[in-house]
């Protein structure tokens, strides 16, 4: 099973660029083409970056946080969410990079591979930006009542945080 | 929306900080949150730009369209009288296999078009369950391979970035039968107009 999970990476890596060379795809310059894709992303996402993680660092400072987290803490309790995520629950409906920064300030805080840094890992990988998607949608082709969709969303959400923190309590603590 | 919520969370700061008399640290926070972001954008660029390099492969292999023709059968139980329009499932399939693979940018594009033929196809009025049921699927996806949450992990020194993969697969399976089972329930609740 370890061997399995530490091969799973490179074995995908190879087989597609086997396969990529076996069709007569260019592969090297066509890699370049994605890579840059993905740095212009990168460079996107930068400013949302530094306007979220701004505020997320002066909410911790100021304990608006902690306030929030002990407000929740009995339903997060129920759910068995580690309080730590509350935050990060809260911003994940709403916005993408928002919730990769508070992620990512709660791993370096937990530590990545501990328990908390994990659901939040876990959380990021499993959630999306759902009422943003939902305003996104709607816009494009014009809905102005989205009737159940979101509710419906909104549940998911609930689901996969507290799916998240089950898993990792259940795979990784046994 | 997303404006609102900012400027809640900077006066929220303002009043917790002047509460708590640490708003000293608050104005300590804009500068190391700044500095932070720049640092954590930087270290997540390098695997962003090659797991998107990746991708690109897999589609100019073929492989991502390979996968999208795999996805069909099990999509279209899922769209009601739309399945048999071979049109819209093209684009539905197209949009739930970039957000499999992770492809956030090409997968909005795929998902508008499906959405625009969907709603065609039920006559353009009301919020028909056919658009709702994509619109809802994507707030709910599986990732195969959670690329930038990885790249988030190693940046603040995971032993194993990856390690997480089969507990995203698990929680994400989860979230889309949550969406698939409560949309089914609670369509009754919110009649369409006619």
């Amino acid at each position: 099973m370890q061997l399995v999970q530490s091969a799973f990476i490179p074995m995908l890596l190879a087989a597609v660029g086997l396969y990529a060379l076996y069709k007569e795809v260019e592969v090297f310059p066509t890699f370049l083409r994605g890579a840059k894709k993905g740095l212009e992303t990168a460079i996107s996402i930068l400013p949302t970056m530094v306007g979220m993680l701004t505020v997320v660092y002066m909410l911790r400072a100021s304990g608006a946080i902690d306030l929030a987290a002990a407000a929740l803490a009995p339903v997060f309790r129920l759910l068995g969410i580690p309080r730590e995520c509350t935050a990060l629950a809260l911003l994940g409906p709403i916005s993408g990079s928002g919730k990769l920064a508070m992620g990512s300030e709660l791993m370096q805080r937990c530590g990545p591979d501990s328990y908390v840094g994990r659901v939040a890992a876990v959380i990021l990988g499993s959630s999306e930006t759902s009422l943003y998607t939902i305003s996104v949608y709607s816009g494009h082709i014009g809905l102005t009542n989205t009737r159940y969709a979101v509710l419906s969303a909104l549940l998911a959400d609930l689901t996969a945080f507290t799916a998240s923190a089950a898993v990792v309590r259940l795979y990784f603590l046994h | 929306m997303i404006s609102t919520v900012w400027v809640i969370f900077l006066a929220a700061a303002l009043v917790c900080g002047a509460a708590t008399g640490r708003l000293d640290a608050v104005t300590a926070a804009v500068s190391t949150g700044a500095a932070e972001a720049i640092s954590l954008a930087v270290s997540i660029a390098g695997l962003m730009c090659f797991w998107s390099g990746i991708m690109e492969l897999l589609q100019a292999s073929g492989l991502a369209g390979k996968l999208s023709r795999l996805m069909m059968p099990l999509l279209r139980p899922l769209f009601g009288s739309a399945a048999k329009d071979r049109e819209a499932m093209e684009a539905v399939s197209a949009n739930v296999t970039a957000n499999l693979l992770g492809l956030s940018n090409a997968a909005t594009p795929l998902g508008l078009c499906a959405a625009d033929r969907l709603y065609t196809l039920a006559g353009r009025r009301g919020a028909p369950d056919t658009v709702l049921r994509l619109i809802t699927l994507n707030t709910a996806s599986i990732q195969l391979i959670p690329s930038t949450v990885a790249a988030v992990r190693a940046a603040n020194g995971s032993a194993a970035p990856f390690d997480i993969m089969p507990a995203v697969w698990l929680a994400s399976a989860a979230s889309v039968a949550a969406v698939l089972l409560s949309s089914t329930l609670l369509r009754p609740l919110f009649p369409d107009e006619k």
